[in-house]
């Protein structure tokens, strides 16, 4: 049977939805949370930080050659130069896709992620069939992605066990001579920047 | 600790299953555990170690069948009630019922953008010295505390190779169990999938860790 | 989509409502197996009257109240496990390979089956629970003395600790030591001394005062 986490999820929501609304009440009762804070907290990670942050890197680094220099040196002060820092994104390394080498990024133990490029991650990146397969069967995980990369290309498969945090930078597609840096991140796809998917054609974006 | 968590390599969990146009939260609880969990963890001052550690430490038929927030909200549960800051009787009828301990610090709303805009980096200042090269091979020890680590079981016992000296960071295993931060240096060490799978391992596949130096030993 | 398992608050199984919904597949399987002619009732009603009441613990008990009063049968035993047992009467399923552990002062044996539940069904009968469980399974391989304490057990430091992995088809029985103050004492008394955990290794025999 296929590990559906939010068919169990829709079971056990009653109950948690009181303990989190109760607990939150306490906590503010007391004085140990501001709910204006939770509020910015959700505004946050809802709406302001998510991939199009990391598409604009990976866009920035197709068309500048120099920031693509220094985002592969040291990925965290490129980064920050955009704009995007700070929680879970404190130390990032770039990783570079090229015809012969494939990069995956994974957290096997938890759910670890560059948040501040990527936002949140996905529930299936934290979810057990990912964690468990892709440092044992990435090929069978991006055959789950609809991609079969050829047999002779190198994966290199990232288990972020510590706080480094990984951003793939996916290749060029071909096609996109002259595009401009908005119109290239358009094509920058959450998961290319994760390893589990690839940008976006030209024609896609019609 | 040998836990639930510990899955690479895991079988029979199925295909991995995208949601088309997933949203960031499924629930409105969702997004209520989530603010807590990071508003909390500064009134609480338990370090990010010990929030790894408290989502883990559970049996692992329950890590396995419980969902990503539900597990977040359980470990939040536990830190607060460990720290005397919360009792189950509270939250069970939704109010305090004893006074707040006093806290040092506690998140406004104002100091959001400043506080994730620094987040929390790990590098710290050492007069040590790193014990490994790039190039330099490895083996992951065998070790199997009961608390927490970042060495994950499929790699441990196993030949690497140094791939990068990333720097001196603050040590998990210590920082999870209150023993302060302990600064080792960390590094990314590569293994071969033949390594760590088999001679039917996938010849093209290659995974890392980044491990601290207490994890490895010389080859 | 059916559920295999019922959705309590604390995240444990209810053993009520699961119960129910398990009584009614079992049920469901048996009567269709048998329409089709797949099984036979009588079949299925003596497998689990051998299991409940002619094949258990007691089979051991014999064989390790034999080894404790007769030298030459001990040896047999300890060479020849399949061969001795077999002799009085014991084996079959789950007793085609047995091999017993001796105990001694500084050498405890206990097995254990962390790939599920191997046991020496021949003369032992069927697995109790804990053995089958998570808890035991997961700890007996690495932290033997912490399951002894679960049992009341502590031994001393310096004694070695044997733990045996069923993985294979051969199966474990422990043949503990013969307690103290049992001299003279005929087989079918010394039997009653010998209990269940004793010979998986997690419990000691009885003593003479515990017969009382």
């Amino acid at each position: 049977m296929a590990y559906d986490q939010h068919d169990h999820d829709r079971f056990e929501l009653s109950e948690t939805q009181l303990r989190v609304r109760a607990l939150e009440t306490v906590l503010t009762e007391k004085g140990y949370v501001d709910p204006a804070a939770l509020d910015l907290l959700i505004e946050t990670y809802e709406t302001k930080v998510g991939p199009r942050n990391g598409a604009r890197v990976v866009a920035k680094a197709w068309t500048d050659p120099p920031y693509r220099a220094r985002l592969f040196k040291e990925a965290t002060s490129a980064i920050a130069e955009l704009g995007y820092a700070g929680r879970q994104g404190e130390h990032i390394v770039a990783l570079e896709n090229t015809p012969k080498r494939h990069n995956m990024v994974v957290c096997t133990l938890c759910s670890c992620y560059p948040w501040p490029v990527l936002g949140l991650p996905p529930v299936w990146y934290k979810s057990a069939p990912y964690r468990s397969r892709a440092v044992a069967d990435p090929r069978g995980v991006l055959k789950d992605f609809g991609i079969t990369l050829p047999k002779d290309t190198e994966i290199r498969v990232w288990d972020s066990t510590s706080e480094i945090r990984y951003l793939v930078v996916p290749m060029r597609p071909p096609g996109t001579e002259g595009w401009n840096e908005d119109k290239l991140a358009e094509l920058v796809t959450r998961d290319s920047m994760i390893g589990a998917g690839l940008p976006k054609s030209p024609k896609d974006v019609k | 600790m040998n836990g639930g968590q510990d899955i690479g390599g895991m079988d029979g969990f199925g295909p991995v299953q995208p949601e088309p146009n997933e949203p960031v939260f499924h629930s409105q609880w969702e997004k209520r555990a989530f603010a807590l969990t990071l508003a909390a963890g500064v009134a609480g001052g338990w370090n990010i170690d010990m929030s790894r550690f408290a989502r883990e430490n559970r049996p692992p038929n329950e890590y396995l069948t419980m969902s990503y927030y539900q597990i977040w909200f359980a470990a939040l549960e536990a830190m607060l009630k460990e720290r005397a800051l919360v009792s189950d009787d509270e939250i069970a009828v939704g109010q305090a019922l004893k006074a707040p301990k006093p806290v040092s610090c506690i998140l406004r709303a104002d100091d959001v953008a400043r506080v994730l805009y620094h987040g929390g980096p790990t590098e710290r200042e050492t007069k040590t010295k790193p014990a490994f090269k790039a190039g330099d091979r490895v083996r992951a020890k065998m070790m199997n505390p009961v608390t927490h680590t970042r060495l994950p079981r499929y790699v441990r016992g196993h030949l690497g190779t140094i791939d990068r000296v990333i720097g001196c960071h603050v040590f998990p295993d210590s920082n999870a169990a209150g023993a302060g931060e302990n600064p080792q240096w960390l590094y990314t060490v590569r293994f071969d999938g033949g390594e760590l799978w088999g001679a039917d391992a996938d010849p093209s596949v290659t995974v890392s860790v980044d491990a601290w130096e207490p994890y490895l030993l010389p080859a | 989509m059916a559920h295999a398992h019922s959705h309590d608050h604390d995240f444990h199984h209810e053993q009520g409502s699961e119960l129910s919904e398990m009584q009614l597949r079992t049920r469901a399987i048996e009567t269709i197996l048998l329409e089709k002619g797949y099984i036979e009732q009588a079949a299925i009603d003596e497998l689990i009257e051998t299991y409940e009441k002619k094949i258990g613990p007691r089979n051991g008990a014999q064989v390790v109240a034999k080894a404790w009063v007769d030298p030459k049968f001990r040896k047999w035993l300890l060479e020849d496990g399949t061969a001795a047992i077999g002799s009085l009467g014991f084996g079959g399923r789950s007793g085609n390979h047995l091999v017993a552990l001796e105990n001694t002062p500084s050498l405890h044996n206990m097995v254990v089956c962390t790939l599920c539940s191997c046991y020496p069904w021949a003369v032992l009968g069927l697995p109790p629970l804990w053995y089958k469980s998570a808890p035991y399974r997961s700890r007996a391989v690495a932290d033997p003395r912490g399951v002894l304490k679960d049992f009341g057990i502590e031994l001393p430091k310096d004694t070695e600790i044997r733990v045996w992995d069923s993985t294979a088809e051969l199966r474990y029985m422990v043949v503990p030591m013969r307690p103290a103050g049992t001299e003279g004492w005929s087989e079918e008394k010394l039997a009653e001394l010998v209990t269940r955990d004793s010979m998986i290794g997690t419990g000691f025999p009885k003593s003479p005062k515990d017969l009382k």
